[in-house]
């Protein structure tokens, strides 16, 4: 079983519309996962259906125990991110603040504080409209812990995976360098980093690539917008053919990725048979890649 | 009048940078007359691109940004494993002859530090990344940028570092524009908390509206005031931003079309706000009717 994550550094390069693209085309052979956890668009376009819920529980918080609090101030000298005051004589923890460390639980003297498991989200395994298995989720508003979050969902991709007998997990990644992202690539089989040419775009994908170069994973590349300037195209090309990532082309600047959003349709469902064919032969050189 | 703004967005790549350089750019033109000081902060740490838009800013200032992890002091250690039961991250593996501390999993809480009763653990700081003050030429503003190491897992300690800073620097006459990370967990979270307004930019896609949907919950959540900036309009759906800003009651501060040669301009890291009458003007109401909204905050 291979694992291709899709993953762009800078967010809106159209990570989410070239993964759906590629899923629609690879569909027969595919577990979908949406790993981006903390703003989901996947379902948008791939309308999944027999919805599973299950709800996702990590971290805590402090929670007190107002008749054994003696306000007598120990937690809130100890709080290292300013969680806890005192508001109309009762003790009070901000849980956006909270960071569930439990220091506070350990030194109260009069042991009013303690530790409560929070949930955190949920995550949802469905059918995809195109008939392949689809594992997303929804980190609740405020949350902590989305690592945690697209570790699941990976997990859960590949149990499905094995029971389906589908030899490819494709999912869809956070953008940025941080946790989710750190998460969404570990012990992945092949990632690809979709790009475009821009300054920022350029930027962060040499930043995405030191991250993935560190994590050890085999690199392929798409560089969508093309069109839009030449230099930075060219030289994304050049750092691909430099740096040991495999090209496999452009997609270009065009307003059918916005009317394909707005239709609820991936790219090769379009009407424009040279999009269909690009996305076709892209699958084909990650499906011999994955081999 | 003194103030910080978060930029944010839930999807990344509604264009939150470039609204954030070229308002800060305009807010300064504006302002400027009244003695009221811009400075656009960079806290998009994993990716900050703000300053690709200002070529030839000079830095005049720079520094390793840092936390306190544990270190290990084996003499002190009496094997007791109070540390990594405490612990809640799992940052610290007790092997029976020795502690092992993963300062990638620590969250900087100091439990086992505090809690250790030989004082092994003691805490020391450990660098996650940098921070650059700018001085553009082309412009009044400064510009900050805090850029977080790569292999760095969390960017909230280095953003709680740099709002600690900001809050330190004096002066009533002060904007911030806070440029955030893309999404709605706790990076951007730590800086809409901090802020005194929040700026939402969006595109007018299904994908833009979901994601607005989660940042407007999150806003609200922390209860801000809020307004929304609808960039790339025209290029699909403007009713689906207009229709649910309306339901929600939240104003639409500004439309900035979608145009090629913006997006052309962009792509060579050029400030849009002077390419042309109509993006000045966009700019220039967009500055004025933000700062008459920040005016308003005060008398409330």
């Amino acid at each position: 079983m291979k694992e291709i994550v899709v993953i762009s550094g800078k967010g809106g390069c159209g990570k989410t519309s070239v993964t759906a693209g590629l899923a629609y085309v690879g569909s027969p052979d595919i577990v979908i996962g949406d790993a981006d956890v903390d703003a989901a668009d996947m379902h948008l376009l791939m309308a999944p259906e027999n919805t599973n819920a299950e709800d996702f529980y990590s971290g805590k918080l402090a929670v007190v125990e107002q008749k054994q609090c003696v306000l007598c101030r120990k937690c809130i000298s100890h709080c290292y991110f300013d969680a806890i005051a005192i508001n109309d004589g009762r003790l009070e923890i901000n849980p956006l603040d909270c960071e569930g460390c439990g220091l506070c639980t350990h030194i109260c003297p009069t042991n009013a504080l303690r530790m409560e498991t929070q949930k955190a989200g949920v995550l949802y395994v469905s059918t995809s409209r195109t008939g392949a298995p689809m594992v997303h989720a929804k980190l609740d508003i405020g949350a902590d812990n989305s690592g945690k979050l697209v570790t699941k969902v990976r997990n859960t991709s590949r149990a499905i995976a094995e029971q389906k007998g589908k030899s490819i997990i494709l999912t869809d990644g956070p953008p940025g360098i941080g946790c989710p992202v750190i998460a969404a690539l570990s012990g992945a089989s092949l990632v690809l980093i979709v790009t475009e040419p821009t300054t920022a775009g350029y930027h962060d994908m040499l930043r995405v690539h030191d991250l993935v170069k560190k994590m050890n994973v085999q690199m392929a590349l798409v560089l969508n917008k093309a069109g839009l300037n030449a230099d930075f195209e060219q030289k994304i090309h050049e750092f691909a053919k430099n740096h040991d990532i495999i090209d496999l082309g452009e997609l270009p600047y065009d307003p059918i990725f916005s009317k394909s959003i707005s239709e609820g349709l991936t790219i090769p469902e379009m009407d424009n048979e040279d999009l269909k064919q690009r996305f076709n032969s892209i699958w084909k050189d990650l499906m011999a890649l994955s081999q | 009048m003194r103030k910080k703004i978060a930029i944010a967005s839930g999807k990344g790549g509604t264009g939150k940078t470039s609204v954030s350089v070229n308002l800060a750019a305009q807010l300064s033109d504006t302002l400027n007359p009244d003695s009221q000081h811009v400075a656009l902060v960079d806290l998009d740490v994993e990716e900050p691109n703000s300053l690709l838009f200002f070529k030839d800013a000079e830095r005049f200032y720079h520094d390793d940004e840092s936390r306190p992890v544990p270190v290990w002091d084996e003499k002190a250690c009496t094997l007791c494993n109070k540390c990594s039961q405490v612990c809640e991250f799992n940052a610290i593996a007790f092997l029976g002859t020795k502690v092992l501390v993963f300062p990638d999993l620590c969250h900087s809480c100091h439990a086992c530090s505090v809690l250790c009763p030989e004082d092994a653990l003691p805490m020391q700081e450990k660098r996650m990344g940098e921070l650059s003050y700018y001085k553009p030429t082309q412009s009044n503003l400064s510009l900050s940028e805090y850029r977080l190491d790569i292999g760095q897992p969390s960017a909230v300690p280095l953003i709680s570092s740099a709002i600690k800073r900001i809050n330190q620097i004096p002066g009533d006459n002060q904007i911030f524009l806070l440029d955030a990370p893309p999404g709605t967990s706790c990076p951007m979270m730590e800086i809409v908390k901090s802020s005194d307004f929040v700026l939402l930019v969006t595109e007018p896609t299904p994908f833009g509206l979901h994601d607005l949907q989660l940042a407007v919950e999150t806003v609200e959540k922390i209860d801000r005031p809020m307004a929304v900036v609808l960039n790339k309009a025209g290029s699909g759906a403007d009713h689906l931003i207009d229709n649910f800003c309306e339901l929600e009651g939240i104003p639409i501060i500004a439309r900035i079309p979608q145009s090629r040669k913006v997006a052309e301009a962009y792509s060579r890291g050029e400030l849009v706000y002077k390419i042309n009458d109509e993006f000045h003007e966009i700019y220039k109401s967009f500055s004025e009717d933000l700062v008459n909204m920040l005016k308003t905050l005060d008398l409330e």
